[in-house]
């Protein structure tokens, strides 16, 4: 089972226990220590009954949360995770108190990632469900082919800028971009590039600004976004004016009225086949 | 706008004989006949999969090829003429199924095998023990998956094919003690009880893939690439989404499941390596394979994959079968099978890696000759796709991406997959795994060994007939009389 990869660093990081039942919490230090072993000392905690687990001293481990399947269990990253946090997670939170790297909630199938910070490329590829907030930027190719089913609905909200491919191939699920700055306020970058949607046949993309449609795939359709949208993307924006307002040192409720009182755009696919009429079969 | 094309095939009842019955009304998938007082065919509806033909009691009807006469031309040849004439009245890309089907050459026709005579005694497997058992994994951190004969069932996605073909092929991969492969398409939960006899694939639209699913399969395996369409992504129209399809993919009903062409999170051999260690990750350190269509610089491409961190790379050769893919695709992109093989085998002994990982091969091996000599060349296993869809009464009408097939095999309407019983499909495949197995301990036999073991990667044990010098070079084989 346990497999060792040469040529690293690899010792046990050290735990300490605290706290009874719901509020057993794990401390957990991982300065200098290998990815696998982290990730084995995670899985060991929530088997002893720790709900919320404080990574400390991390610094680009990977994996971390990858394929976790745990409710009510709370992973608090001290540092910048590496590739692939929370991918194929099931039902965990993990918060992020630094930036993270390529590949959040890749293939994620529940839960929540908070990142107090930016996060890099490929966020939440091929995502089924839960959720993602980044108070920062997000990098290129956000939001590829996340999909919905049933209940399985993925969230992405970024609070600042993206670049190209932003939820390209999207079967679902929803996209929230608010262009805003490390300060809160509204960012003098360009809010997203381009290629934004190709290939869409689901779900939906709001960004709070406009664009141009030169900048999206042929498979999208533009619209200003009405009051109905902005009602039920509202609980979204609540949940990240309470997650990060503060870092900005803004008023949340300030923060709050500022976002639902801008324009917003909203993107939603002009077919659920866009390329049913491609073919001649023979 | 008007079909210029005409039917390829004659469909002749013999009202003679014809009782009347109506049967092939109803076996035909692709609604060839209407019934007004006898059955009556459109011709140009029928693709000769001998579903009515095998099913009707009289023995009355015939398939023939339409007699239809072209001007002879062997540079236009009626196929490409009709494929203009459908291309200018669709716009579309042509689509098909099934395997490369134009006349190339076929390198494992013109491999023969050796034999002992005189020197060195042949050994008969009917009274002597013969290996077929193989291990696949990093043999440096020991065996990770054990099979009882070389060979697995080929990838192939449910919503490609039916519930029952898959549970046709778990089923006798469970009793032969060998794999399936559930393609990219989920894995249905009546498959469950098969778990430890099925590779779970990662494709580049991860459709059906949640913790479960890793945590479910003997191993994993991402696919990168299909011989059938080496560099394009798959479209499953929305038809043959239907509820149970939609359930297993994870995807709402009737809306078109894409996959990507690359995976948006592969765009280097270090990012390969990631994908490997997450899904080993996340699975408790499961056996992860590669799968990738054989192109030019296959040999680099595998060494890169190995060293990825693969247990074992899948080779699908420029024949391997489709459930769809764009013709012009299937049959002009990729390579042979045989030439990759060789090439994959020799690189990876070159750089001392070969014991790192395992080799399967796949794409059109059709019958014990062709694994025989597909592990000669250095494969360890190899895989069926095709050859286990005719196991399973397939007529190869290349039909699948229509979603109508009159065997029940590629289509999800209720009324054809009923058609296959999972337990006479399962004994199918096991008759023809078998029949294999005691075919390929006869090769053994002759070849005067008794493991597959020492076949693997033992080209001195095949020479080349009719094949130019350079090929012979690059397979690693003498011609024959050398």
């Amino acid at each position: 089972m346990s497999e060792v990869i040469t040529g690293y660093y690899q010792t046990q990081p050290s735990i300490a226990f605290s706290g009874e039942g719901a509020e057993k919490t794990a401390i957990v230090q991982c300065k200098s220590i290998y990815y696998k072993q982290v990730n084995e000392t995670v899985r060991a905690a929530i088997e002893e009954g720790a709900h919320r687990i404080v990574l400390q001293g991390i610094n680009g481990q990977r994996y971390i949360g990858d394929g976790i399947v745990a409710k009510d269990v709370t992973i608090i990253v001290e540092g910048v995770a590496g590739q692939d946090l929370a991918m194929f997670m099931g039902g965990a939170t993990v918060e992020v108190l630094a930036n993270a790297q390529d590949g959040v909630g890749n293939t994620m199938d529940s839960g929540e990632v908070y990142i107090h910070g930016h996060a890099g490329d490929v966020i939440g590829y091929g995502m089924r469900g839960g959720a993602v907030y980044i108070r920062d930027d997000v990098g290129y190719r956000v939001g590829i082919h996340m999909k919905e089913f049933k209940s399985h609905k993925p969230l992405i909200v970024a609070g600042g800028c993206a670049r190209d491919f932003f939820g390209e191939y999207m079967a679902g699920g929803e996209l929230i971009l608010l262009g805003l700055d490390s300060q809160g306020q509204r960012s003098d970058q360009p809010l997203v590039g381009n290629y934004i949607g190709t290939g869409m046949h689901g779900g939906v993309i709001y960004l709070r600004g406009e664009i141009q449609p030169f900048q999206c795939g042929k498979e999208v359709g533009i619209f200003a976004a009405e009051e109905k949208d902005l009602a039920s993307i509202k609980k979204h924006l609540e949940k990240y004016v309470e997650l990060f307002a503060t870092d900005f040192g803004s008023d949340p409720a300030e923060l709050l009225e500022e976002l639902l009182s801008s324009k917003w755009t909203k993107l939603s696919p002009t077919s659920s086949r866009p390329y049913g009429n491609l073919y001649a079969p023979l | 706008m008007k079909d210029y094309t005409q039917p390829e095939f004659h469909v002749d009842i013999d009202y003679s004989k014809c009782h009347k019955c109506g049967r092939c009304v109803g076996q035909c998938g692709w609604g060839v006949y209407k019934f007004n007082e006898r059955p009556i065919p459109d011709d140009s509806k029928c693709r000769a999969c001998h579903r009515c033909v095998t099913f009707c009691p009289a023995h009355c009807i015939t398939i023939k090829k339409s007699e239809l006469a072209y001007r002879e031309n062997a540079n236009w040849e009626p196929q490409t003429r009709k494929n203009i004439w459908r291309q200018a009245a669709t716009g579309g890309v042509l689509l098909t199924s099934m395997g490369a089907s134009r006349p190339q050459q076929s390198i494992f026709d013109h491999l023969v095998l050796d034999a002992c005579q005189v020197t060195n005694p042949s050994i008969d497997p009917l009274r002597e023990p013969m290996e077929l058992r193989t291990y696949l994994g990093n043999a440096e951190k020991g065996p990770a998956i054990k099979i009882e004969t070389p060979l697995t069932f080929a990838p192939m996605s449910y919503g490609a094919v039916s519930l029952n073909v898959h549970k046709s092929m778990a089923m006798a991969a469970s009793r032969l003690g060998i794999l399936m492969n559930t393609g990219e398409g989920g894995l249905h939960a009546d498959l469950y009880p098969y778990q430890d006899n099925v590779i779970v694939q990662v494709a580049s639209g991860r459709f059906g893939v949640d913790p479960e699913y890793l945590n479910r399969g003997a191993a994993i395996e991402i696919k990168v690439g299909q011989g059938a369409k080496p560099g394009i992504g798959g479209h499953l129209p929305g038809e043959k989404i239907n509820q149970e399809v939609s359930v297993t993919r994870m995807i709402p009903q009737g809306t078109d499941a894409i996959s990507p062409a690359p995976h948006h999170d592969i765009y280097s051999i270090e990012d390969l390596r990631q994908l490997i260690y997450s899904l080993k990750e996340a699975s408790g350190y499961k056996p992860v394979g590669v799968k990738i269509a054989c192109v030019n610089n296959v040999g680099a491409i595998a060494s890169g994959v190995v060293r990825a961190g693969a247990d074992y790379v899948y080779l699908d050769g420029f024949r391997g079968g489709t459930g769809a893919a764009p013709a012009v695709i299937r049959d002009n992109v990729g390579i042979p099978l045989e030439i990759a093989i060789a090439v994959v085998d020799q690189r990876l002994r070159d750089e001392g890696i070969r014991q790192q990982a395992s080799i399967i091969a796949a794409g059109s091996i059709r019958s014990s000759a062709d694994l025989a000599k597909a592990i000669a060349l250095g494969a360890d296993s190899c895989a069926i796709g095709s050859a286990a869809l005719i196991a399973l009464g397939c007529h190869l009408c290349q039909g699948c991406h229509t979603g109508c097939c009159s065997w029940g095999l590629t289509t999800q309407k209720p009324e054809l997959t009923r058609r296959l019983d999972p337990e006479e499909g399962a004994q199918r495949l096991v008759n023809l795994v078998n029949a294999w197995s005691h075919e390929l301990q006869e090769i053994l036999g002759a070849l005067g060994v008794n493991a597959i073991e020492s076949l693997r990667g033992s080209r001195e044990r095949l020479r080349a007939v009719d094949l130019d010098e350079q090929t012979c070079k690059i397979l690693g084989v003498k011609p024959a009389g050398m």
